[in-house]
């Protein structure tokens, strides 16, 4: 009964909470009290501690106030009988055993042994949270299980890996069991680690598995918005939005327990393949807190359903597994069996529509050799050919069905897609070979992802594979002819030139209090959805998460204000957002979720704007990193001088253009720079600078105005001559 | 069956009662069984207002159908129960009172033997008061209280406390008409319109009966209950016993008996002193027992621990065992008949309050500003009259329990610090673990078995999976009958068991005093926060019950509830059965009105099914009477999620 679980997690509690007050002991004799103790490259210092309770660790000596605390939230044992309630009680002891548990792990920064260590990666910084966390917010990735022990064989392991990766979840590894820890089981068989393929192991202890939380916790602060110390709203929103569970395989340990506690604080429900004592009521999870004796074979399904989630799983038939996990598997020269594109055979794919009488549902076709033909370390010409029809379909929906396919292609376990259009470049390792995966079933998993994800557009689907050197080349020659096509119209897409925005509340599942603005010359600040994806996914679902805009009168044309919009945002924000300047971050600006690729922020002192990245992880000219920065954009605010942004949008006509526009642009990170290299030199020059690529600062100038302001000045950066930004 | 089998189910009473008998005591098991029930009387149809009468009146029997004055049995029975109404909310309320004016005596330094124990109560009662809480907690403190004793004395506008109620709820007081303007003027309206010749419209005059009563649950006896929290501490679950059998022979012994904790918590404190406790030795005892009897032993049990000597019904027989050396009353429920029990054996009885006396028994005044005096005062003499002692028999039953379940600590048990809240509870209604909630209050009576009706009720309601809250004199004949312990759960349903097991709860909570109740109803009010349970009280599948009552303050509470919109059942008899219209309207008729409604049922089985039926109704109101389907998220619900 729960008695049980209760006083083992209390027992646990305290014992990790001794071991984390040892090490500081011990920290605090070698190093000092005002010792830096920080996880790695995070805006969110300690974040379980920072989220929970709004303190920020930053030394050494911050720790024992967080200690005290844990201290002071740790009951006695509940009595054998005549007990006094424990649930409560038992959670504040899970909580507490978090806090240690993060202490713990970050002293191990501090003084060994480190976290990161053969296969064990630590703590997931703040650029692995925003890229991962990114696929949370749009659904590719549901929720993660956070897997304790090993599983009783390496098969049993690899198959559980195998079905959770198939569900999209993220595995989070951490803790041993029966000598040994399902990440080491895993990678015993040769699976790949990492976060790309969504196994991802954290530590070896069970104390790692605060990297989990860490990462709920971050999710909550960084796209939810959620003021850190609230920490009401930081587990209630873990609770309602973050599908999360714990899987524990082996014996369970007073230590899991107290772990236990900890994760069902966030909602998080522990489902178990030993015989432990169950805790079934409803309440702090959604469903069940404990549930055990679960067979391996149905685990993953009934910790899914525990947890209260829907997965939608791919019902394709094809020999090898197929799910978004697999998007970032790698797969190195001496595991290909097949090389098609990357210069050594011509590649390319395309999606065109056709009249309904041209397209027989269904078709999928190789013409030329397939892989059998092939021999070890070949290479193969491929055209990969769709064609579409359907009442609904429009040839401006054919780039963002084509743009899928990448996605399509790389789901598929030992394939590996990458580019787009005739750049495309495509591996299929020896082990999907030897599976029995062969081009046909690319083409038939094509056309059932095209019929599954855009059925409402598309009536039929047919797939032709052109695989010899004459036919691959025929072919691409006539898809040229389309991109062309394509981009001329692309080019003649600007905001004048239609007469509907689109609303994107796509990542309201995570970010509930914003909505995006979407016109042709301004995406999504998720960098993900333009106006033609927001276009086709109003087309193929009315009431989904894109509505048109009507953008009425125009109010202010350099500002971009519409009555429309204006209407539409009093509508979607209840009314709290009632005018909104779609080219200006200085009055009524967009306001921001948590998924932006990038923010722009006012520099006074330079008369301009900087702009970050969240790939960039240092200091910006504000003094603040990008993970401060976001806390302060986010939550669905309108602040002026401060904006979420994609960073397509920053080589836009559009680009702040009632504040001066893209001159304005003081500071940006080199890694920005070259992303953005070639759209910075056409846009420089339309506006008569054409070398302001090499005016903007970067941090190799400087990361504080004293000193970027001198080389703004050697440079003759333009803002400096401008009217007043504030 | 023996003679005192048939008063109880209790053992210890049973063994003192016997006792009693061969000592040639009387005691109220002997004065019951002398008295015939008046039916006019016990039915509320005896009007003695004016001296006209007295009107015995009966519908459609032989008689007379109307009093001299033309009054019909529906105004009779109503004016009765509305003074009945009057004089509980006037109990409540003048202990509260009591409480508010001590409280402004401590911030004014004039009584030195107390401190703000929960300033943490203080700022959440703060911000319910509307009272800005920046400033330092003695400045806040008072701001509170003299906010809260403006309640009693206001003439306009509307008491505070019932803006806590659900939104939904205030709209349906209003609508009527009933929010109380302030709590002494209501009584004394009560008190007005059922005097000879003013209001003769049963309907009519029950409006203000509601008036009345939510002016004590949402009035005084919240304020007492707020504020004894704020002064001695808000309530945790904690371990107590219970029944004649903590008296201690070798030990000094001091029953504390009524209802205002003032006093007694001074004594607590006071019986820790080196000097007493020496002088105790001295006298060749070990120490010094506290124990309590009725509403001060709930006070003490749950912010302190102190043992329970017993209920109402155990006061005499607590002087009978021999081994009381002192009894201290203030006001309520002390019955007359003590002092003649006390003069049977060594007990010395003092009375404490200076608004009650018993004839013939020693008085010493409490004053809060010499309150550590006092304390010190009845001590000695307790230990003074030690060696006094004649034959000592003590029953040996003890039963342990746990209490201690106030608003505060039930949101903290079901979630901790940081998921403080209502969710299992609420999610685990919704999901048909737990049927429902049952309250069961109020006293025990001599006129029917004690201890059998309650512990009946109780164990039907919690095989139902129907979790109880229970206070007042109720809660100590379940703890006596090993109800109140968390093992108890191995009694309850399947459903509500699994929930005790994962919280760790027994499945019947000790909630307190009789002013106590006013918890239940901020419990309840919590619960419709929580949501998925309806936005009303009346939503709630909530009842409310006290089978063995017989204070006027039972009926007030009842009314307080019923008004609140909850079904509330009495046993014993019903003091409005002389007139079938106006108990219609109780038992029917006031539904539609506040959506809850009164019944009578003597049976405490038939009593328990016809609860469960009131909780299932509401559940098939709410569309939970069937296990719902899990829900499984995808991404689009998530979406769909408010924002929160």
């Amino acid at each position: 009964m729960s008695r049980i679980i209760a006083t083992a997690a209390i027992r646990g509690a305290h014992s990790i909470i001794r071991r984390a007050e040892e090490k500081l002991k011990s920290a605090m004799e070698i190093l000092g009290a005002t010792h830096p103790v920080e996880l790695p490259n995070t805006g969110y210092y300690l974040p379980v501690i920072y989220g929970i309770t709004g303190r920020k660790v930053t030394r050494l000596s911050e720790i024992g106030p967080v200690l005290a605390l844990a201290k002071e939230l740790l009951p006695p044992l509940p009595a054998e009988a005549r007990w006094t309630p424990y649930l409560g009680p038992m959670l504040d002891a899970g909580m507490a055993t978090l806090f240690a548990e993060e202490i713990i792990e970050a002293l191990r920064y501090v003084t060994g042994p480190s976290p990161v260590e053969g296969i064990w990666l630590g703590a997931a910084d703040d650029v692995i949270l925003r890229e991962r966390g990114i696929e949370f917010v749009d659904g590719r990735a549901p929720g993660f299980a956070a897997v304790v022990g090993s599983a009783p064989d390496v098969p049993t392991a690899v198959k559980l890996a195998r079905e959770m990766q198939q569900k999209s979840l993220y595995v989070f590894m951490a803790g041993r069991a029966d000598g040994t820890s399902f990440a080491e089981q895993l990678a015993g068989a040769d699976v790949q680690l990492g976060w790309p393929t969504r196994l991802v192991p954290f530590g070896e202890e069970v104390c790692a598995h605060i990297y989990s939380l860490g990462f709920a916790t971050r999710v909550a602060l960084s796209f939810g918005g959620v003021t850190p110390g609230d920490y009401r709203r930081v587990l209630s929103y873990n609770k309602t939005r973050v599908f999360a569970f714990l899987l524990a395989l082996g014996p369970v340990t007073d230590e899991w327990y107290a772990n236990a506690a900890g994760a069902i604080n966030f909602g998080f429900p522990v489902v178990a393949d030993t015989d432990i004592p169950e805790i079934l009521p409803y309440g702090i999870c959604t469903y069940e807190h404990v549930v055990a004796r679960v067979p391996h074979d149905r685990i993953v399904a009934r910790a899914v359903e525990v947890r209260g989630l829907k997965v939608p799983v791919a019902d394709v038939e094809v020999p090898v597994a197929f799910g978004p996990a697999f998007e970032g598997e790698i797969i190195r020269r001496n595991e290909t069996f097949v090389e098609i594109g990357a210069g050594r055979s011509t590649a390319f794919e395309l999606l065109v529509t056709r009249p309904m009488g041209e397209v027989e549902d269904g078709h999928v076709q190789v013409i030329g050799p397939d892989l059998d033909d092939l021999k070890e370390g070949d290479t193969l010409p491929l055209g990969l050919v769709i064609e579409v029809a359907g009442r609904k379909m429009k040839e401006e929906f054919e780039p963002v069905i084509e743009r899928r396919l990448h996605y399509f292609v790389n789901y598929l376990e030992g394939v590996v897609h990458i580019g787009q259009r005739d750049i495309v470049r495509i591996r299929v390792s020896k082990k999907a070979f030897a599976a029995g995966l062969r081009l046909q079933h690319i083409g038939a998993v094509v056309a059932n992802r095209v019929k599954a994800e855009f059925g409402s557009l598309v009536d039929k689907v047919r797939v032709t594979l052109y695989t010899t050197p004459e036919g691959a080349l025929a072919e691409q020659e006539k898809a040229r002819a389309v991109y062309r096509r394509r981009d001329e119209r692309l080019d003649a897409l600007t905001d004048e030139a239609v007469d509907v925005f689109y609303t994107c509340s796509l990542c309201q599942s995570f970010a509930p209090s914003h909505i995006c603005i979407i016109t042709p010359e301004r995406l999504g600040l998720c960098g993900a959805v333009n106006w033609l994806d927001a276009r086709a996914s109003c087309e193929l679902k009315q009431t989904g998460p894109n509505q048109p805009v009507a953008i009425g009168t125009c109010i202010d044309e350099t500002r971009g204000q519409y009555s429309g919009v204006n209407a539409a945002m009093q509508r979607y924000t209840q009314g709290k957002i009632t005018s909104l300047s779609l080219y200006s971050m200085m009055e009524d600006p967009m306001t921001s979720c948590g998924c932006f690729e990038a923010i722009g922020a006012v520099l006074p002192e330079a008369n301009g704007i900087f702009i970050v990245n969240r790939e960039y992880t240092g200091d910006t000219p504000l003094g603040m990193r990008f993970s401060t920065l976001a806390g302060m954009v986010g939550g669905g605010e309108q602040i002026p001088g401060f904006m979420g942004l994609a960073r397509a949008y920053v080589i836009s006509r559009r680009f702040i253009q009632a504040d001066d526009g893209l001159a304005r642009v003081v500071w940006m990170p080199r890694q920005l720079k070259e992303f953005l290299r070639e759209g910075l030199i056409r846009r420089g020059a339309e506006i008569g600078v054409p070398d302001l690529i090499d005016r903007i600062a970067d941090e190799t100038v400087g990361t504080s105005v004293d000193e970027i302001l001198p080389f703004l000045k050697e440079t003759q950066h333009p803002a400096l001559s401008m009217e007043p930004i504030m | 069956m023996k003679r005192e089998d048939q008063f109880t189910d209790c053992q210890a009473s049973r063994q003192m009662i016997a006792k009693a008998s061969r000592d040639g005591t009387v005691t109220m098991f002997d004065q019951i069984r002398e008295r015939k029930v008046c039916k006019f009387g016990a039915d509320g149809s005896c009007c003695r207002i004016c001296y006209m009468g007295p009107c015995h009146v009966r519908e459609g029997g032989p008689g007379a159908d109307t009093g001299v004055c033309g009054a019909t049995p529906a105004t009779i029975t109503a004016r009765n129960f509305g003074r009945m109404i009057a004089a509980g909310t006037a109990a409540h309320s003048d202990h509260a009172r009591e409480i508010v004016l001590t409280f402004l005596k401590i911030l004014d330094g004039e009584a030195t033997g107390y401190t703000i124990r929960d300033p943490a109560k203080l700022r959440e009662l703060a911000d319910v008061l509307g009272i800005s809480s920046n400033g330092d907690t003695k400045e806040l403190a008072r701001k509170v209280a003299e906010s809260l004793l403006a309640e009693f004395g206001k003439q306009e506008g509307e008491l505070i406390f019932p803006s806590r109620a659900p939104a939904k709820r205030l709209e349906i007081w209003r609508r009527l008409g009933v929010v109380p303007r302030g709590i002494d003027r209501e009584v004394v309206e009560m008190l007005h319109r059922t005097s000879v010749g003013v209001d003769q419209d049963f309907e009519h005059l029950m409006l203000q009966g509601m008036r009345v009563a939510l002016a004590d649950g949402w009035g005084g006896s919240m304020i007492a209950t707020e504020l004894q929290d704020v002064l001695f501490g808000t309530p945790y679950p904690l371990r107590g016993k219970v029944n004649l059998g903590v008296l201690r022979e070798d030990h000094v012994n001091i029953v504390v008996h009524g209802h205002e904790p003032l006093l007694p918590m001074v004594i607590v404190d006071m019986a820790r002193d080196e000097e007493l406790l020496s002088r105790t030795r001295s006298v060749g005892a070990k120490g010094i027992n506290i124990a309590g009897i009725c509403c001060t032993a709930n006070e003490l049990l749950l912010r302190k621990g102190i043992p329970v000597a017993g209920s109402v019904l155990q006061q005499e027989l607590a002087i009978v065992t021999g081994a009381v050396d002192l009894m201290m009353v203030d006001v309520q429920c002390a019955m007359q008949g003590l002092a003649n029990v006390a003069a049977c054996y060594h007990t010395e009885l003092v009375t404490t309050s200076s608004r009650a006396r018993i004839r013939g028994v020693t008085h010493v005044e409490f004053h809060p500003e010499h309150a550590e005096e006092t304390a010190r005062e009845l001590i000695l003499r307790a230990i003074n009259n030690y060696s006094r002692r004649g034959i000592v028999e003590i029953p040996r039953e003890e039963m342990d329990m746990v209490a201690g379940f106030s608003h505060e600590s039930i949101r903290y048990m079901l979630g901790g610090r940081f998921r403080t809240g209502y969710g299992p509870l609420n999610e685990n209604i919704i999901n048909g673990r737990i049927r429902g909630i049952a309250a069961m209050v109020g006293c025990s009576n001599p006129r029917v078995r004690d201890g059998y009706l309650h512990t009946t009720v109780v164990r039907e309601l919690i095989a139902n999976n129907v979790l109880v809250l229970t206070s007042g004199c109720a809660a100590i004949s379940c703890a006596k009958e090993g109800l109140l312990v968390p093992e108890a759960s191995e009694l309850a349903g399947s459903g509500l068991r699994e929930v005790c097991e994962a919280v760790g709860m027994p499945p019947v909570l000790h909630c307190g005093s009789c002013v106590d109740n006013s918890r239940l109803l901020v419990v309840a009010t919590e619960m419709v926060r929580q949501g998925g349970l309806g936005d009303d009280l009346a939503n709630l599948p909530l009842v409310g019950c006290a089978p063995e009552w017989m204070s006027e303050k039972a009926i007030a509470i009842g009314q307080y509830f019923v008004s609140s919109g909850a079904t509330v059942g009495f046993g014993v008899r019903f003091p409005t059965l002389g007139s079938e219209e106006f108990s219609s309207f109780l038992f029917e008729g006031i539904s539609a009105l506040t959506g809850g409604k009164w019944f009578f049922e003597p049976d405490p089985m038939a009593m328990a099914r016809r609860l469960i039926e009131y909780i299932d109704a509401a559940r098939r109101a709410l569309g939970i009477e069937q296990a719902r389907e899990r829900v499984l998220f995808d991404m689009e619900m998530r979406r769909q999620i408010a924002t929160g």
